[in-house]
C-alpha cells in the first residue's frame, strides 16, 4: 500500500475513465487497512480509490506500477478479489497514506460484485498500456517548457484554484448553516421551557383548565414536536389534527380493508397511506394517535392490539373470532398447518395468519407443536374428543 | 378562594397567549432558516445528525408528527417517513431468507439500490432513526447491537438477553456452536440449546449438521455472500400489500 499517493480524484487532461465500481475494500497484502468501503475507478492511467463516506479521502496508483494481476473467486463469507502485484514505489512518488509496506501486492475486495468486469477492463488496460501514448497534463509540466506545455499547466492550475475556492465556499456555507442552526435551537429551547411552565400550571389546576385550553396547548406541542409534559406521552395525546386524520383514514381504508379480508396490520396501513400520499407523509406516531381515536369517534374501522403487541386495523363488521372458526376448518382439512402454510392457502400476510392461529389457540380450538422445524398448529382434539 | 382560582385561570391563559405569539415568531425564524439551508438537510447526512442531536438535547422530536413545523418547513419528516416505508419493504422481501434479522449494512445497500442512482444519499444513521420511529407501529422492529454494528429485527419474535448475546457471539464468524457458547458464556448445554432452537424455529438460524466437529448454527443475516444479492420479483411482490 505504500505505492499509493493522495489525490484529488480528478482526472487529468488526456486521462479517461474506463470503469468504476462501488463497494470495494483495499487490503495491504494480507492485512486489512482502514480503506474499507470505497469506489474504485480505473482510468487509462491510474487506479483510483475514493472513500464512500468521506469523499476527501482519495488515493491513486499509476497503472505503470502494476507488474501483473490475478483473480481470486468468491467463497462462503468472502467476496471475489483481484490481487495486484506492484513494482516498488519510485523515489519521487507523491506522498500517500503509507510510508512503507512489507507486501509487494494489494488486494481489491469486491463486496458489491463487479469483480469480473473490472478484471476484464484492467487486463485490457494492462495490455494496451495507453498511458504510454497519452501523456497527461502533469507529465507535460515535468517535461520541457514547450509553449503548449506551459498553457496546459496553467489550465490545470486554474482548475485547481477554482476547486479550492469552491471547497472554501462550501465550508463557509456549512459553518453558516451550523451557526444559524445553533441560533434556531436556542429559540426552540425557549419554547420547550415555556411549555414546561404551562404544563406545571395545568397540573396545579387539575381540572380548572378548560378543554379548549388543553386542545390549544396540545396543538402547540404538536407543532414544536415537544412531548406532552403532562401525560408524558408523545402519542396517545390526540389533537384536532389527529381527529381529522382518523376520519380521513376511515374513508381511505374502507376498500383496501375489504380487499384484504377486513384486516390489515398497522405497518401495512402506514406503507399504503404514505405511498398514496407521496408528499406530506404521516409519521408513525401520527398514524397511531389517529387510530387510537377511531373507536371514540364511532368510525367504521377500529384499532386492535393483539397480545403479541401486533397492531391491526379492522372493519367494524369484521369479527376475528368468527374467522377463527373458519381457520379451524381449514386446519382440520389439512390435518395441521404452520403460519406460513396457512397464509399461503388463505392469501393473508404471514404476520396476520400467525395472529389468527394464535387467537384460535387461545380460544382453545387449536393446539401447537413447537419444534425446531417450526410452529405447527393442530385441531385441539383434547377438547373435541373426550 | 374563588378569587385565587380565577387568578390561576388568568395566568394560564396569559401564558398560552404568550406561547402562541412565540410560536408564530419561531415559525418565522424556521422559515428563514429553511429558505437558506433546506438543501443542507436534504443533501448532507452529517448535517442531519447534528440537527437531530441538537433537537434531542433540547427535548424536541422533529419527527414526532408530519404536522410539526420541522416536518412541514424543513421537509425532514417526508425524508424519514418515506425511508421508513422503504425499510419495511426491504425487510418484508428478505424475511423468508433471513427470518426477519438483517445487518444494518445489508439493509443500507438494499435500500440504496431501491432508491436508485439519482435519489438523495441516505446514511446508516438515517436508517436507525427511521427504524426507531417505525417501532411505534407494533411490528416488532428492533435494533440489536452486535460487534460494532447492528442487527435489525423486523418481526415480532421475542428476542431476550440470552438470544441477543448469542447473536453477538455469532457475529464474528457468521455461525456459532454449542461448545463456543459454553466456553465463551459459561452456560450449561441446555441453556445454549434452548437459545439456538428458538433461533432455528424463528428461521433466523440454519443448522449445518455436516460440519466437521459439531453442528454449526449459521445466521443468514450475517452471510456476506448474500450482500447485495438482488431482490427477486417474487420477493418484491411479497413486500407490497
Amino acid at each position: 500500500m505504500d505505492r499509493f499517493s493522495w489525490t484529488t480524484g480528478l482526472l487529468e487532461l488526456g486521462e479517461t475513465l474506463v470503469v468504476q465500481q462501488r463497494g470495494v475494500r483495499l487490503s495491504d497484502g494480507e492485512e486489512k487497512v482502514k480503506f474499507d468501503s470505497g469506489v474504485l475507478l480505473l482510468s487509462t492511467h491510474r487506479l483510483i480509490w475514493r472513500d464512500q463516506k468521506n469523499h476527501e479521502c482519495c488515493i491513486a496508483v499509476p497503472l505503470s506500477q502494476i507488474v501483473f494481476i490475478e483473480e481470486q473467486s468468491s467463497g462462503i463469507g468472502k467476496s471475489a478479489k483481484i490481487v495486484v502485484h506492484l513494482h516498488p514505489a519510485s523515489s519521487n512518488k507523491e506522498p500517500g497514506p503509507f510510508q512503507s509496506s512489507k507486501y509487494s501486492y494489494i488486494k481489491l475486495s469486491f463486496k458489491e460484485h463487479g469483480q469480473i468486469e473490472f478484471y476484464r477492463r484492467l487486463s485490457e488496460e494492462m495490455t494496451q498500456r495507453r498511458w504510454e501514448s497519452m501523456p497527461t497534463g502533469q507529465a507535460m509540466q515535468v517535461n520541457k517548457d514547450t509553449q503548449a506545455g506551459r498553457i496546459r499547466a496553467v489550465g490545470i492550475v486554474g482548475i485547481e484554484r477554482k476547486l479550492e475556492e469552491k471547497r472554501k465556499e462550501t465550508d463557509k456555507n456549512i459553518s453558516e448553516a451550523f451557526e444559524d442552526l445553533s441560533k434556531l435551537m436556542e429559540k426552540a429551547k425557549e419554547m420547550v421551557e415555556l411549555s414546561k411552565s404551562i404544563a406545571n400550571k395545568i397540573k396545579e389546576k387539575q381540572g380548572d383548565i378548560t378543554e379548549d385550553e388543553t386542545i390549544r396547548f396540545k396543538s402547540y406541542l404538536l407543532s414544536m414536536g415537544i412531548a406532552n409534559p403532562v401525560t408524558r406521552e408523545t402519542y396517545g395525546s390526540g389533537t384536532q389534527y389527529h381527529m381529522q386524520l382518523a376520519k380521513q383514514l376511515a374513508g381511505i381504508l374502507q376498500t383496501p380493508l375489504e380487499e384484504r379480508g377486513g384486516i390489515m396490520s398497522l405497518t401495512e396501513v402506514y406503507c399504503l397511506v404514505n405511498r398514496a400520499r407521496g408528499l406530506e407523509l404521516l409519521s408513525p406516531e401520527d398514524l397511531v394517535n389517529a387510530c387510537k381515536m377511531l373507536e371514540s369517534l364511532k368510525l367504521p374501522i377500529r384499532l386492535r392490539i393483539f397480545d403479541s403487541g401486533v397492531m391491526v386495523i379492522e372493519l367494524q363488521s369484521h369479527n376475528e373470532e368468527e374467522m377463527v372458526a373458519s381457520a379451524l376448518e381449514t386446519v382440520s382439512e389439512k390435518g395441521s398447518l404452520t403460519a406460513d402454510e396457512f397464509a399461503k392457502l388463505v392469501g393473508m400476510s404471514v404476520l396476520l395468519a400467525k395472529e389468527r392461529l394464535l387467537l384460535a389457540e387461545k380460544m382453545g380450538h387449536l393446539c401447537r407443536d413447537d419444534s425446531v422445524e417450526g410452529l405447527r398448529f393442530y385441531p385441539n382434539l383434547f377438547l373435541t374428543q373426550s | 378562594q374563588a378569587k385565587y382560582k380565577e387568578r390561576g385561570t388568568v395566568l394560564a391563559e396569559d401564558q398560552l397567549a404568550q406561547m402562541s405569539k412565540q410560536l408564530d415568531m419561531f415559525k418565522t425564524n424556521l422559515e428563514e432558516f429553511a429558505s437558506k439551508h433546506k438543501q443542507e438537510i436534504r443533501k448532507n447526512p452529517e448535517f442531519r445528525v447534528q440537527f437531530q442531536d441538537m433537537c434531542a438535547t433540547i427535548g424536541v422530536d422533529p419527527l414526532a408528527s408530519g404536522k410539526g413545523f420541522w416536518s412541514e418547513m424543513l421537509g425532514v419528516g417526508d425524508f424519514y417517513y418515506e425511508l421508513g416505508v422503504q425499510i419495511v419493504e426491504v425487510c418484508l422481501a428478505l424475511k423468508h431468507r433471513n427470518g426477519g434479522l438483517i445487518t444494518l449494512e445489508e439493509l443500507h445497500q438494499q435500500v440504496l439500490k431501491g432508491r436508485g442512482k439519482f435519489a438523495q444519499d441516505v446514511s446508516q444513521d438515517d436508517l436507525l432513526r427511521a427504524i426507531k420511529k417505525l417501532k411505534v407501529l407494533g411490528n416488532g422492529f428492533g435494533i440489536i447491537p452486535v460487534g460494532g454494528t447492528y442487527l435489525i429485527q423486523s418481526v415480532p419474535a421475542e428476542l431476550n438477553m440470552d438470544h441477543t448475546v448469542v447473536l453477538q457471539l455469532a457475529e464474528k464468524k457468521g455461525f456459532v456452536t454449542v461448545s463456543e457458547i459454553k466456553s465463551s458464556l459459561k452456560w450449561e448445554t441446555e441453556r445454549a440449546k434452548q437459545v439456538l432452537e428458538h433461533l432455528l424455529k424463528e428461521g433466523m438460524a440454519w443448522l449445518d449438521e455436516q460440519a466437521p466437529e459439531e453442528p454449526q448454527y449459521w445466521l443468514p443475516a450475517l452471510f456476506t455472500e448474500l450482500y447485495s444479492q438482488e431482490i427477486t420479483p417474487e420477493e418484491a411482490k411479497e413486500a407490497i400489500p
